[in-house]
């Protein structure tokens, strides 16, 4: 879609974010709530058919954050959804993988390196760590030193 | 898959260092058709996201080239666009020309690399030999230019370390016209071949709707009809100044993934020649001194498809996150939309359609119900190439020799 009818669409959910935070004319953060990121994905994923790229775990200093990226490719605007999961004990967040199949990886990937804990995703086994990896030590994490 | 399942299989792989990729896929199989795969990865894990945060942000791009020996020019440059987003800088025109040239001159010698490869798989070492002799002068242009046959390490944050010499124009713009004479030829010879035909098409099907479904990128997607190219959706360097088409065909095979990769070969060469031809004057880069605090996103198109690059940065001068996401990462798990259901004599080609790497067909094993390993990855090349044999034969084609192209 163009670019105008993206901003337009996005409108529709801005009562479920933070804010709207534009850093280029192509760029644009969709900052939410952990619980409210699966329905921002789905609305972005089903309805306004954007394409997934990937996700981006981050270890920030008081939570973690998920970045779910994708594109709407006939403007080349990249939509990033962040989702803030304030609980850095026991974080957790909604899986995309059952919507989006070809996050199953990623969602494993930031399950080994970060600890996030993902609620029905499909198949939450180990993919980068190896099987005698220790439990809970997460090596993305920014207590872990190189 | 339980573990008892893989302990017999792991047995058997081959974890070559001097490859890269380490992937092992494991096929459960119904007589001679796959019923299920799984794919295992980080055999060899280098934490590169992780290293990339001890760096500054200068250095990075020497270590993220060297995430692939193939794209060791598309992971930089998607990294500085990142960097470049954050700080606002617009690097010089020349050095966006620069970018341009040696992105299509990495794509040239993958896809010839690739198109070897598929010929190698299903027994036409013709192919394999002849691609990869027109492939070697496009690697010695690369080095001539950046010092480096790979890994050239040419990009940094506010432009190009290396600049074409003028005088090197010519010698460019004659090497792109073999190349791309050759690889016409080589076009018209692959896509003229009944066996050929017989052989790829209808042959690991990925449909458009599972390609959405498992986002994948690159000539894996074009193959399936799902036209997107970063090079042409969100321009960068210098594409938006050129003349030239995105490759897309609807099929989904592997011959349609051939054919995708073929011509954009041949469309390389031409967007190489003309940015050669149109290379403006002045310097190749500017001065960065800081990159303030912000977040990133850069893509570009490498060979396989989208290489995608997130930076954060808190105003210091190395990265506090650094995301990075090869096309591999989302083309790989397709496989189980375009795998399952297809004879195992097919299963090598389908794997190497969507040009993963060359060590990942050979970490294939395929296991029955009983935990026995039935072929190794020389028993699945000697069936794919026997399926070959036989259609020649169904055909009534001559045996292939040297001297027929």
């Amino acid at each position: 879609m163009k670019q105008e009818e993206l901003d337009n669409r996005l409108s529709e959910i801005e009562g479920e974010l933070l804010s709207v935070e534009r850093t280029e004319d192509n760029r644009i953060f969709l900052p939410c709530e952990s619980e409210k990121a699966y329905a921002v994905c789905k609305f972005l994923f089903e309805e306004l058919q954007l394409r997934f790229v990937i996700s981006t775990g981050v270890d920030a200093e008081h939570c973690f954050e998920v970045l779910h990226h994708f594109t709407n490719d006939e403007s080349g605007c990249i939509v990033t959804v962040k989702a803030m999961i304030r609980d850095r004990e026991a974080p957790e967040l909604e899986s995309i993988a059952p919507l989006i199949p070809g996050a199953e990886w990623i969602e494993r990937e930031m399950h080994d390196i970060l600890g996030i804990n993902f609620k029905n995703h499909p198949n939450l086994r180990r993919l980068i760590l190896s099987d005698d990896w220790p439990e809970g030590v997460y090596p993305l994490r920014k207590d872990v030193k190189v | 898959m339980s573990q008892a399942t893989r302990k017999p299989v792991l047995a058997v792989g081959p974890f070559h260092p001097l490859q890269e990729e380490m992937e092992f896929f494991q096929l459960t199989v119904d007589g001679e058709i796959v019923t299920d795969i799984d794919v295992r990865i980080s055999y060899n894990h280098r934490g590169i996201e992780k290293l990339s945060e001890t760096l500054q942000f200068d250095q990075v791009p020497f270590l993220v080239s060297r995430i692939c020996g193939i794209c060791s020019a598309s992971h930089p440059l998607a990294y500085v666009q990142a960097v470049e987003e954050i700080a606002g800088v617009t690097p010089p025109e020349r050095a966006l020309y620069v970018r341009t040239i040696i992105n299509e001159l990495e794509r040239i010698h993958s896809h010839l690399l690739w198109v070897g490869l598929a010929g190698h798989f299903i027994g036409y070492d013709t192919v394999f030999m002849w691609a990869w002799k027109y492939r070697e002068p496009v690697l010695d242009l690369l080095e001539e230019i950046t010092g480096n046959r790979n890994n050239y390490g040419n990009v940094k944050v506010g432009g190009c370390r290396e600049d074409i010499p003028d005088e090197l124009k010519p010698k460019i713009v004659k090497e792109l016209d073999v190349i791309e004479k050759k690889t016409e030829m080589l076009t018209k010879a692959v896509l003229d071949d009944p066996i050929i035909h017989a052989r790829l098409k209808g042959v690991g099907v990925l449909t458009k709707e599972d390609g959405v479904k498992f986002a994948v990128t690159g000539p894996t997607a074009r193959g399936s009809g799902i036209d997107i190219d970063v090079r042409h959706d969100d321009p960068y360097a210098a594409y938006a100044d050129l003349d030239w088409s995105v490759i897309s065909q609807p099929e989904g095979d592997v011959f349609a993934k051939a054919v995708v990769r073929l011509l954009e070969t041949i469309e390389a060469a031409r967007i190489a020649r003309q940015a050669v031809q149109k290379l403006p004057k002045g310097p190749v880069a500017v001065e960065v001194k800081e990159i303030p605090p912000g977040e990133g996103c850069g893509h570009a198109e490498a060979p396989r498809g989208e290489t995608f690059h997130y930076v954060r940065s808190d105003g210091g001068n190395r990265p506090v996150r650094h995301k990075v996401r090869a096309p591999s990462y989302v083309n790989v798990p397709s496989f189980k939309a375009s795998c399952i259901g297809e004879h195992i004599a097919d299963v090598t080609i389908t794997l190497a359609a969507v040009d993963p790497c060359y060590s990942c067909t050979e970490r294939i094993a395929v296991v029955d119900s009983h935990n026995k390993i039935l072929h190794d990855y020389d028993e699945l090349l000697r069936l794919s190439r026997a399926k070959t044999a036989q259609l020649k034969k169904e055909i009534g084609a001559p045996e292939m020799k040297l001297e027929d192209f």
